[in-house]
């Protein structure tokens, strides 16, 4: 209790407080991620588990008994009998899974690559700046797309629905870690001029220690202001990529996934195959993307 | 003392924050006659750019006017609405600001911005205005007035720059110049060109400047009277000639000790101990007890009188007890 | 000026030669393409043949060389999937997206700019921080969840609008055309809102922020010193500093508008080169993937060349600068 009073009386708590909209935001971030994480606990049907599966249940309308079963569903079920509830908590599992970890994947090659471009100089970091600028050239899920083709021609042909996760972790991690990059990079060089690092330098300890126990900590807040909002444009660009069929593939499907399959009911009436997903994504994309963006200006009202 | 041009009545200026209502500007008066050269003087923060912000009614919000009046020609302007306003500035108020480089716009070119204002406010054609822009120029010292008028800012040097905003600010022939720190951008060997222009050029016009600066010097050079700034009050104001040998209030003489004059080659400067307090700190009674070496117990509770002599005022209960006034916390 | 074009078409050569080389690996190394282009039935001879052939026997830089002068003349190969040169399908669907990126583009624009000095004079006015909260959703919308609720309700709900393809197209040479036939010009109007509105909002942020950013100028309050009308000191002074740095920015997001085309393509099914870039990507048909990417970059780099020298040409204090520099 002592912990969660004093996190609300500092300057972070305070501008949260006075933000409406954020806590509102940060409730819906904490019931979905909830959501995703519990799925198995919460979900009344197993989804994916073609024995659980009544093709008899199919098509059915949220909160109307069955007309052959008389099984109602929340959310309703799809064309194979699926109840979309279930649906979208797992759903939502792959999608924040692959969100965090394209996160995780590009904050640790960004922060790397930046560190070590701003502390070192030299050719490496003329070599990693020139790719940033040229990977910078395209929309990042354009990058993403190119990538997941290449990696799927790369993967045997066999593999591709089991290693399709994966793949799409490393596209969208590969084509979000410029930011951190540059970032970084330049916070490096502006706290590598610091006399503390120099101080550090002169008592003889390693370059290494030195970018990582001196620098890194100050270069902190930055990077998880743009994590934060990279996991929004995470969400969304896992989610299209899917939609667009070059991601989870459908015995896993992500909410992506799952708006790909709604979106063939739109015209014969079952809306409830696409409205609820669509929702779900609506409501997390959006959610993370205020939390970031009231972290930013929390934060560092210069960071833009 | 005939009608004056401008007279500013217990001026209040509150900018509300999260962390209270500040002032930076409170309860001050002051009157400039017409033709008049008026300083202001004070350390940065202590409400002469505010003062003189507030005169033409540019306060930035949520920043506002929140007491007294401001009077023009004998007209209240500090509650007119905003079209109004508008009228007054450039027309009867002109304004010129600290840094040449910043004042102008860079996308523009120099002879447009002019027309452009003439256009505003005098009944001329494009060509006349055209014409009285070239004028204009060629008033200022801009050589070669009528090519140079095509020319973007950039092309001019820092001082050239601050006599075309000279000109900008003297278009429409105003009763009233506004000049906020108009050197202190620039080089030393042209502040004292543009002091003399300035001043030459109202003088011909009759135009009175309110002349907002934290350098003695260009006081001592261009104003007629002088008004002294501390933590946005009102210290003392007086003929220059009179604040300069005679001060009265403990921060003006503080102020003289620590200013450089011809008068006492050699002399050491000495200077106030402490510094001006913040706007949210800004101690009850005189503001400046804390620093004042001749503060009484009265000076920490209530704000001091203020006296009339020597054709100036100051406000300070020192002053007001040895000119043998028993005071009851009246105020400036 | 001319130095520094010099130097911009330098830079932007050696971008072009990079994603070349990318290209290149992707159709060189992803994939063997003699085994894409021979069946079951194979011998070794007819393997070294084609091998020899394709000049795949060659070394690297050779062959890379190969590569971008077949490039440079327009030559990608043949699409695995289709078995038709690569260059005709692109050229078959090159106008559908061309017309669809130049209506959202010019949408997202003139949108974004109205919008964007609305609320940035409006700063406080209750219409302008509605748009301003609305256009924050807009950011967060995925460019697909809009044009599925566009298709929601202007086509399966109103039945005002198409919900996909492109209408009746006029044929003029190999160019075909949505712009002449009505039920061409009601099928651009969802796709190219879709595709425009993400641009559009960001013009707009952007629209704003530089102007607030420059309606604090000294210039600004000097202006408003001289009395000029609201008018004057908005249109006449701020607008024009604003729209210097917007350009940049702007025709980046224009050039985006090609890349994001493949998302609104693949909802409206509208059958331009980033649908066809999608169905390459899901059937690993590498020459579409290598000519598409090779079409954008040229597309990309000459957009910010383009933009880089617009950008010269508006400030007058850039052009002292190059020119002083050009000397």
């Amino acid at each position: 209790m002592n912990a969660i009073r004093r996190a609300l009386d500092s300057d972070l708590g305070h501008s949260f407080r006075h933000s409406p909209v954020t806590i509102v935001a940060a409730f819906f971030v904490v019931v979905l991620f909830a959501g995703a994480i519990f799925a198995p606990l919460i979900a009344p049907y197993s989804p994916f588990d073609p024995a659980t599966l009544n093709l008899m249940n199919g098509f059915t309308p949220p909160m109307e008994p069955n007309a052959f079963t008389g099984e109602t569903f929340w959310l309703g079920t799809d064309d194979q009998g699926r109840d979309v509830f279930s649906a979208i908590l797992y759903g939502m599992r792959i999608s924040l899974f692959v969100g965090f970890a394209a996160v995780l994947l590009a904050l640790i090659l960004g922060v790397v690559a930046g560190l070590v471009a701003g502390y070192v100089g030299g050719w490496f970091d003329t070599v990693i700046m020139r790719v940033a600028d040229v990977q910078l050239t395209f929309p990042s899920i354009l990058v993403a797309m190119l990538i997941f083709g290449i990696a799927k021609g790369l993967t045997p042909p066999d593999m591709r629905d089991q290693m399709a996760i994966w793949v799409l972790i490393v596209s969208i991690g590969l084509s979000d870690w410029v930011q951190f990059a540059r970032v970084v990079r330049g916070a490096t060089l502006v706290e590598r001029g610091k006399e503390y690092v120099q101080a550090a330098r002169l008592i003889g300890r390693s370059p290494g220690a030195i970018m990582f126990r001196h620098v890194l900590p100050n270069v902190m807040s930055p990077v998880l202001v743009i994590a934060t909002i990279g996991l929004a444009l995470a969400i969304i660009a896992e989610a299209t990529l899917s939609f667009l069929g070059v991601g989870a593939p459908p015995t896993q499907p992500s909410l992506g996934t799952l708006i790909r399959i709604g979106q063939g009911y739109l015209f014969s009436g079952e809306w409830w195959i696409l409205f609820f997903p669509a929702m779900t994504l609506l409501v997390l994309a959006l959610s993370v993307n205020l939390l970031g963006d009231w972290l930013r200006e929390a934060l560092n009202p210069r960071l833009r | 003392m005939t009608h004056p041009i401008l007279s500013v009545r217990d001026l209040v200026v509150e900018i509300p924050t999260r962390r209270g209502v500040l002032r930076p500007v409170d309860r001050v008066s002051f009157d400039i006659a017409r033709g008049e050269v008026l300083g202001v003087v004070g350390e940065s923060g202590a409400g002469k750019s505010m003062t003189g912000t507030a005169v033409i009614g540019l306060i930035d919000p949520p920043g506002h006017i929140a007491g007294g009046e401001v009077v023009l020609g004998g007209e209240r302007i500090d509650h007119l609405p905003p079209e109004r306003m508008r009228r007054i500035r450039g027309k009867r108020i002109g304004m010129v600001f600290q840094d040449p480089l910043t004042s102008l716009n860079p996308l523009l070119r120099i002879g447009d911005q002019l027309t452009e204002t003439i256009l505003t406010h005098l009944g001329v054609t494009e060509a006349q205005a055209r014409a009285r822009a070239v004028a204009a120029l060629e008033e200022v010292g801009i050589p070669a007035a009528a090519r140079r008028i095509g020319s973007y800012p950039h092309e001019f040097s820092g001082g050239m720059r601050q006599r075309v905003v000279i000109a900008l600010a003297l278009a429409a022939e105003p009763d009233l110049v506004i000049a906020d720190e108009p050197t202190t951008a620039l080089d030393v060997s042209v502040q004292a060109q543009i002091i003399a222009l300035l001043k030459r050029l109202c003088r011909e016009r009759g135009t009175a400047v309110m002349l907002i600066t934290h350098d003695m010097g260009v006081i001592a050079e261009a104003a007629d009277r002088v008004a002294v700034m501390y933590a946005g009050r009102l210290a003392e104001i007086g003929p220059v000639a009179e604040v300069i040998a005679r001060p009265q209030h403990p921060y003006t003489r503080g102020l003289m000790a620590a200013t450089p004059m011809a008068t006492a080659p050699g002399a050491r400067l000495n200077q106030i101990p402490g510094a001006m307090p913040r706007l949210d700190a800004i101690p009850p009674g005189c503001a400046f007890h804390p620093r004042c070496p001749l503060a009484e117990a009265q000076c920490k509770t209530g704000a001091p009188p203020t006296v009339a002599g020597c054709g100036g005022r100051a406000s300070c209960w020192v002053v007001a007890r040895e000119a043998g006034i028993v005071a009851q916390g009246a105020h400036a | 000026m001319l130095a520094f074009v010099i130097r911009r078409v330098f830079q932007s050569v050696i971008v072009l030669l990079v994603v070349g080389l990318v290209a290149f690996s992707l159709f060189r190394f992803v994939g063997d393409p003699v085994e894409n282009m021979l069946g079951q039935e194979r011998t070794q001879a007819d393997i070294d043949r084609l091998r020899a052939q394709l000049g795949l026997d060659q070394p690297f830089p050779v062959q890379y060389w190969r590569f971008l002068q077949n490039a440079a003349d327009g030559n990608f190969g043949m699409s695995y999937r289709q078995g038709r040169p690569v260059t005709d399908l692109l050229i078959e669907r090159a106008p559908a997206t061309l017309e669809l990126a130049f209506v959202s583009g010019l949408f997202a624009l003139a949108g974004g700019i109205v919008l964007g000095i609305y609320t940035a004079i409006r700063k406080r006015g209750w219409l302008a921080n509605f748009i301003m909260t609305a256009s924050l959703i807009g950011v967060s919308l995925p460019t697909f969840l809009i044009g599925i609720l566009l298709i929601w309700i202007f086509a399966v709900e109103l039945g005002w609008l198409p919900s996909f393809g492109r209408g009746e197209t006029v044929r003029i040479g190999w160019w075909t055309t949505g712009f002449l036939t009505e039920s061409g010009l009601k099928a651009l109007i969802l796709p190219s809102i879709t595709l425009g509105l993400y641009q559009m909002t960001l013009i707009m942020r952007l629209v704003r922020s530089e102007m607030l950013e420059v309606l604090r100028q000294d210039y600004i309050r000097f202006a408003r010193a001289r009395g000029l009308s609201e008018r004057a000191v908005n249109f006449g002074h701020a607008l024009k500093n604003t729209l210097v740095p917007v350009i940049t920015v702007t025709g980046l997001q224009l050039g985006s508008i090609i890349a994001f085309a493949i998302i609104t393509e693949t909802v409206f099914q509208w059958p331009g080169v980033g649908l066809l870039f999608i169905n390459a990507v899901q059937f690993v048909d590498i020459p579409v993937m290598a000519a598409y990417l090779m079409l954008i970059s040229v597309m990309f780099v000459g957009i910010n060349l383009i933009v880089d020298l617009l950008y010269v040409a508006i400030d007058p204090r850039l052009r002292a600068d190059r020119a002083a520099a050009a000397k």
